[in-house]
């Protein structure tokens, strides 16, 4: 049902309409941003405030010092693994809701490797925990992955799923076995071998943020300089085309799958290894995995375009936080303008039809995730 | 191993009475996920529509002190909510996890922002009036159903109500057979006359009165007050009780019922002597069951064919 082939029909005047289509490919986040911000703003007037004061609040507090840029920085970080996890299932056609629960699998498992071994020197311990995390995260992908794989089941409705089963299964093994003697609901600190390294002195800013940086080139690289990327992005865009070319479909969905599992798990045994140093027990979602949609959406599913949406809405939760208590404005706005954004971007068509209003006929879905989205059977 | 008191008869009835309790938010909020996705349109905002409709019912509450006065601005809240959705995915063809993920962001984040607005308060709202339990005359005299069954919240008769409406509506009217084909095979339903944008953007519009309800449910028939995420992913439940209920009214309504038993066990595992299961385990069970029933594990669900691609007018 899907309408791939009619993408595949090119307007007459190929070169000039694929810049500007590229051109608006560029506007549109940029558009969706400033609307947000606009929203944003009505709405402190709404509370009797000023929006300047407000956002100069916001700036202030997101970098005002050396600290707040550090404190920033640190909430970048997870982002960028949570939208780069996002963006690569997306990719592969795939919508990897769940990486909050792949989230929640990589700070269980890292705070455990974390306390648990004692003794090894830190360049083995700090890489254990942290890749241990991260495949903790892949594998509780992967098994979404295999059952779309395999049986075609939709991967949206398993890895909300799994979210849940994500929380209640932390707080048991928490329970059941991990906590720390005491009235907490808390694992033990995990050892000084396995934390990350502040790179920042006087702030806690830590290598993770290198290390996220590190997963942007890495999936970069992999999606476009390699066969596999480039098979996964074949997948994406076509899945039958892909069959027909020869590419093994299933392998390549549990491939993806799997890293985008592991990105997420990454981004909870950062948090674990150069934040919270212990695993607590939750309440509820961090929310971390949510967000890494908004940023995989406002970043185009592209590395560096996640890298920029990632600095975006870190910036706006370290700031929001200054915000509340200098101007008196509630923190949840950051919630509205992120989900603004995300509807903005998602609903492009309203967009590109204002843009190019004589070119109506023409569908531009470059969001591979729209292309597959229950069109699996 | 302790086993409770379990000849004592108040056991059953607590229990009875808990499983319908924690069943009613999930039931509405099911049925209206099954208007929506037998349409064509997945709807993964159940979460976000309820918590809305939650706040904007305690709002009204609040102000008229009139429960049913905020039920109906739940209901027209969650109507609203739904049309962005509407508006969003059959019109400009968005996708529907995306716009629907949005919503539940939008949701929180809206929330929260008109609690501390209206009250200056954090987490929760004051308490408001809500809506009078009904009294169901003669059953409510009868030595233990009537304890069981007699006296609720009108939402737990309104929601097994809705379930047996929905079930005539979608499977023994016109209407129904219309968003039946619409959901299957949109373009053959066109070719025959059926406007599959109406019956897409009908659907979607009812499935937010009716989580709209759900929301109401919860602050303003369960509890009297709102509490920030006091959703906490009942809205994702429902949509696991309506894959596992594989679609249909009837199917949903028997998988809520058994999702709100597990949670019932879960509440009262203390008085029924179960804590050599964990709670966890029984907090799990409802997703467990649903990946279960879709990996076909346990007769398999499977989802209307267009479920989730937006349509196409024919020219």
């Amino acid at each position: 049902m899907s309408s791939t082939g009619k993408d595949l029909e090119q307007p007459r005047s190929k070169m000039l309409y694929i810049s500007r289509e590229q051109r608006i490919e560029l506007l549109i986040p940029v558009v969706a941003v400033f609307l947000a911000l606009l929203l944003g703003a009505l709405l402190v007037i709404f509370i009797g405030q000023s929006p300047i004061k407000a956002y100069s609040a916001l700036l202030k507090g997101a970098f005002g010092s050396k600290r707040d840029i550090a404190e920033t920085l640190i909430n970048v970080t997870p982002l960028i693994f949570t939208g780069l996890s996002v963006a690569f299932s997306f990719k592969c056609g795939l919508f990897n809701i769940g990486a909050e629960g792949q989230f929640i699998m990589g700070q269980i498992v890292a705070a455990w490797i974390g306390f648990q071994i004692t003794g090894l020197p830190t360049v083995i311990h700090m890489p254990l925990a942290f890749l241990l995390g991260a495949l903790a995260g892949g594998l509780w992908a992967a098994l979404p992955g295999y059952l779309k794989a395999k049986l075609g089941v939709h991967e949206v409705i398993n890895t909300i799923m799994m979210n849940y089963i994500a929380l209640y299964f932390s707080h048991y093994l928490l329970m059941a076995a991990l906590k720390e003697p005491g009235q907490i609901p808390q694992t033990p600190a995990v050892a000084a071998t396995a934390r990350l390294w502040r790179i920042l002195p006087g702030t806690r800013l830590h290598f993770g943020l290198i290390l996220a940086l590190g997963a942007v080139c890495l999936v970069y690289y992999l999606l476009f300089k390699t066969t596999l990327g480039y098979e996964i992005r074949a997948v994406g865009l076509n899945p039958h085309a892909a069959r027909y070319s020869g590419i093994n479909v299933s392998r390549d969905i549990i491939i993806a799958m799997t890293i985008s599992g592991a990105l997420s798990g990454a981004a909870g045994a950062v948090q674990i290894l150069g934040v919270q140093f212990r695993f607590l027990d939750l309440f509820g979602f961090v929310g971390y995995g949510f967000d890494g949609i908004a940023v995989a959406l406002l970043g185009r599913n592209h590395p560096f375009g996640v890298l920029a949406a990632a600095t975006l809405f870190g910036t706006l939760a370290r700031g929001a936080v200054t915000m509340q208590s200098m101007a008196k404005i509630p923190k949840q706005i950051i919630g509205i303008i992120q989900a603004t954004i995300v509807l903005i971007v998602a609903a492009d068509e309203i967009l590109r039809r204002l843009m190019k209003p004589k070119e109506t006929e023409i569908q531009g879905s470059q969001d591979a995730g729209e292309v597959e989205l229950g069109g699996d059977r | 191993m302790e086993t409770g008191n379990l000849a004592d008869v108040t056991i059953y009835i607590a229990l009875v009475v808990s499983t319908l309790r924690m069943a009613t938010p999930l039931i509405l909020a099911g049925l209206g996920g099954v208007f929506s996705e037998r349409s064509g349109v997945v709807n993964i905002a159940l979460e976000g529509i309820m918590l809305i409709s939650a706040f904007m019912g305690m709002l009204i509450s609040y102000y008229t002190e009139a429960p049913w006065l905020g039920v109906l601005s739940a209901v027209a809240s969650g109507v609203l909510v739904a049309l962005i959705l509407a508006v969003a995915c059959v019109r400009y063809k968005s996708n529907q996890v995306v716009v629907g993920t949005a919503i539940n962001i939008f949701s929180l984040g809206f929330t929260g922002f008109m609690l501390r607005k209206v009250f200056e308060h954090a987490g929760q709202s004051p308490p408001v009036t809500k809506v009078a339990d009904w009294t169901i005359p003669l059953i409510h005299k009868i030595p233990v159903i009537g304890p069981m069954i007699g006296k609720h919240t009108p939402f737990v008769y309104i929601a097994i109500v809705a379930a047996v409406i929905s079930n005539h509506v979608l499977f023994e009217t016109k209407l129904g057979l219309r968003i039946r084909a619409v959901g299957e095979h949109p373009k053959a339903a066109e070719t025959v006359g059926v406007d599959v944008f109406a019956i897409r953007y009908l659907c979607v519009l009812l499935s937010g009165a009716l989580a709209g309800l759900a929301g109401a449910s919860l602050s303003l028939g369960f509890l009297s007050q709102f509490r920030e995420n006091m959703t906490g992913g009942r809205g994702f439940i429902a949509l696991a009780a309506m894959i596992f209920g594989k679609w249909t009214p009837y199917g949903t309504l028997g998988a809520c019922i058994l999702f709100g038993f597990a949670d019932a066990l879960q509440i009262l595992s203390q008085t029924l002597g179960l804590t050599f299961i964990p709670r966890d385990f029984l907090l799990m069970a409802p997703y467990i069951l649903t990946m279960a029933a879709l990996a076909g594990v346990i007769g398999r669900s499977v989802p209307p064919a267009a479920s989730g691609v937006p349509y196409e007018r024919q020219k």
